[in-house]
């Protein structure tokens, strides 16, 4: 008996003209996520991806990565029978057995695309039934509230009978939404904001700004774990280390206490550019947008003015998915994605060093601006960037 | 890079490898087996026994191996159970406990023993407030010797004499791992009942500890299996581990004399260039072992410094090792602020440290002083 995975497509399916381009990253995606599983056949038809193992692998993991996978409304793993009523029967008893012994109720559910098929779609639903209710002494049929319900699909290339769907990771393909930089700081809401943004398409680089010695090696070890839990809906990500000590402490040095923190996200975001333009002047990537954890309010620099003030040296659009979230909905995410255990680790004290004790709420972007004169901007720019370690993380 | 953190864990030394490696390659026999194998890992274990027994001045039946300091505490305190008859009844131990000894007093604590914690604030009394609170229905004593973040030495003599004269029938444990092969102990005289101790604070390989159980001390057996370790630490010995403490333990003891000559000189040698600074506070009291010296630089916190240091090529500790990036505690409770507990750090000395590295270390701390940014 062959087993497949049968992939449901999303919102991808909604598409218009441009549909099969959307169909050829996630199935590009699917790949790249089976490359190392084995060799797969991929067939593509009627809103289904069929993943076909071509030799011996461990299906186990296989659902495991495709679970993974953006741009999957939901899955199955399903048994490939040849297009004979007798011989589909067969397999469903035996692939389905160990799941109808334990059910009190079931019904069939049929679709057969391939017209040629000589039984029409309730014939197959009443005649499996009957034959499933013989096999089965424990079953009785419940077409309202099954405990299981066996779908028969009738496509082109075979019979496919399965009874479990599981919920794929949804979003849009990774990738068909252009590439973004995410700025990562180690803390529960930038992974979460950059999990979003590449559920929405988005294939993602990140920035870390590091302070050492005012920033250990363990936070920085830290935020590569947390890219690296990235990394199992994202592939591979690469990562830009900027060594931003020198800068914040001329920064401590130079300006106003109390415009610190605004003054330091300017800079990031403006190292965040740089770097950007220079990764874009490489061509392998087009980066066209910078992704946040911001959540409005949560702290001194994510006030609306506070945000202005961001944004103003900002020439790339921002994207701040986590923006309406309360702390507690983020938390949640963190959960489910897997980075809160790590976000919440204590390594990155050390930068409340830089933190004032008193930060201003509402910055008035001419003050900050005035402050900011007494900085060699460019020059501190061009000594972080160059200071920069680029890497990629994986998995 | 220069390596000022022999109180969190020591390199080990090379004919203490050497053996582990041979234990691993050629003697790999199982010490219960009966064949030749056999008894020579079982010889092996003997050796080492001795060495450690050399070192405590005891016989080698009162030594067990454990995995680390922190099991043979447990086996030690849960094991002096056995001593009291209800609960109720009281430990006394001190507010500078390392965690292995404080954790297990507080779960006592939650199964409804009474804890009496001694105060090291008043350290000139602290034998008399200690022995004060013994009496009748006190089972059990446990201290450290010298404490593991600023050296502070107990006077675990006199109090183990004094304690035994008011209540012979009390346990004495003592945590000697910041003092094991590192001063002299001769537990021949001393009336402590359990002692604990590790072997890679003594250049042997992490994972081996040991525990003194005093002849004819009864204490509660809380592990079961082959019987190994008189059964309070049954499981096939880590016969490699074991190996490389006894020679760990020997070479050590053997140079004590000289490793003290040589941490004093290097401690006075610090103390020397940092007496005239006035942002610098000295942690370490008067008296305190020669090997570990606390500072707090002021304004400064102990991470920054400390990852300052390692940027130019030192390695040094914030507070314990064992408490990670968490404050212990101990030096606010000595009555120091907590500013000064925030801008902690500690330097341990080896035999490997020399006067120059010394010179340079003073050198990076004072650039670290005019470089860094002041936060508490």
């Amino acid at each position: 008996m062959d087993e497949v995975i049968l992939i449901k497509e999303g919102e991808i399916a909604l598409k218009g003209l441009n549909r099969s381009d959307f169909e050829n990253r996630l199935i590009k995606n699917i790949k790249q996520k089976l490359k190392l599983l084995g060799k797969f056949r991929y067939e593509n038809a009627q809103s289904t991806i069929t993943v076909e193992p071509l030799e011996e692998c461990d299906m186990d993991v296989v659902e495991k990565k495709i679970s993974t996978v953006f741009g999957i409304a939901s899955y199955s793993r399903a048994a490939k029978a040849p297009k004979n009523f007798e011989k589909i029967k067969a397999v469903a008893k035996n692939y389905l057995q160990d799941h109808l012994k334990i059910c009190k109720t079931f019904k069939v559910e049929a679709r057969r695309s391939d017209k040629s098929f000589p039984l029409k779609s309730p014939q197959i639903c009443a005649e499996m039934g009957e034959f499933l209710l013989d096999e089965f002494s424990n079953l009785r049929v419940d077409v309202n509230e099954p405990d299981a319900i066996v779908k028969i699909e009738i496509r082109d290339k075979g019979a496919y009978i399965y009874s479990k769907k599981f919920s794929g990771a949804g979003g849009l393909p990774q990738g068909c939404g252009g590439d973004g930089m995410l700025l990562i700081s180690g803390g529960i809401d930038s992974p979460v904001a950059g999990w979003m943004m590449a559920k929405r398409g988005l294939k993602l680089q990140a920035i870390h700004f590091a302070s050492p010695p005012y920033t250990s090696e363990r936070a920085l070890k830290k935020t590569e774990k947390l890219v690296s839990k990235l990394c199992r809906w994202c592939d591979c990500i690469p990562f830009h280390c900027v060594d931003f000590a020198g800068f914040q402490e001329e920064i401590h040095k130079k300006c106003p206490k109390d415009l610190m923190t605004i003054i330091v996200r300017r800079m990031m975001m403006k190292i965040s550019q740089s770097i950007i333009n220079d990764q874009n002047s490489r061509g392998y990537c087009n980066i066209q947008a910078i992704v946040t954890g911001e959540s409005l309010g949560q702290v001194a620099s994510q006030t609306l003015g506070a945000t202005l003030c961001t944004n103003s040296v900002c020439s790339l659009p921002v994207f701040r998915p986590l923006i309406g979230m309360d702390k507690s909905e983020i938390v949640s995410l963190a959960r489910k994605i897997g980075t809160f255990e790590t976000s919440i680790l204590p390594y990155e004290d050390c930068c409340t060093v830089f933190t004032p004790k008193h930060p201003r709420t509402k910055p008035r972007l001419s003050d900050v601006e005035n402050a900011e004169k007494n900085l060699e901007i460019e020059k501190l720019i061009k000594e972080a960037v160059e200071k920069t370690k680029f890497y990629l993380i994986r998995e | 890079m220069y390596y000022f953190d022999n109180a969190a864990t020591t390199k080990v030394l090379k004919p203490a490898a050497d053996l582990a490696l041979k234990c691993m390659t050629q003697m790999y026999g199982n010490p219960s087996s009966l064949h030749k194998m056999g008894v020579e890992a079982e010889e092996i274990l003997d050796s080492a026994r001795k060495s450690i027994a050399d070192v405590l001045n005891c016989e080698q039946g009162e030594i067990i191996f454990t995995s680390c300091a922190t099991e043979s505490v447990n086996i030690a305190l849960f094991g002096s159970l056995k001593n009291s008859k209800h609960t109720g009844e009281k430990i006394i131990t001190t507010s500078i406990e390392h965690a292995s000894t404080a954790k297990c007093v507080e779960k006592l604590e939650e199964q409804g023993y009474g804890v009496v914690r001694i105060s090291s604030k008043d350290v000139e009394n602290f034998s008399k407030r200690l022995i004060n609170e013994v009496d009748e229905k006190t089972f059990l004593i446990s201290l450290i010797h010298v404490n593991n973040e600023n050296g502070l030495i107990l006077p675990i003599e006199e109090i183990a004499k004094q304690a035994k004269l008011k209540n012979p029938n009390l346990l004495i444990h003592v945590d000697i791992v910041q003092s094991f092969c590192k001063m002299p102990l001769d537990f021949s005289k001393l009336k402590i009942d359990l002692a604990s101790f590790s072997g890679h604070k003594i250049n042997a390989p992490k994972g081996v500890g040991g525990l003194y159980i005093r002849k004819g001390t009864k204490i509660l057996k809380r592990s079961f299996g082959g019987g190994q370790e008189n059964n309070f630490r049954p499981g096939t010995e880590a016969v490699p581990a074991i190996a490389a403490f006894g020679v760990a333990a020997k070479i050590n003891r053997e140079r004590m004399d000289d490793s003290l000559k040589h941490y004093y000189s290097l401690k006075n040698h610090l103390m020397s260039k940092i007496k005239d600074n006035s942002d610098i506070y000295i942690n370490s009291p008067a008296g305190c072992a020669p090997y570990i010296v606390n500072v707090s630089i002021k304004g400064i916190r102990s991470e920054i410094m400390l990852h300052f240091l390692e940027q130019n090529g030192f390695i040094v500790s914030s507070g314990s090792a064992c408490s990670g990036s968490k404050k212990s505690g101990v030096l606010q409770s000595m009555g120091y602020s907590k500013a000064r507990e925030d801008c902690s750090i500690r330097i341990s000395f080896s035999t490997q440290n020399t006067i120059s590295q010394i010179d340079m270390l003073v050198d990076a701390i004072k650039q670290g002083q005019k470089k860094l940014i002041k936060s508490c």
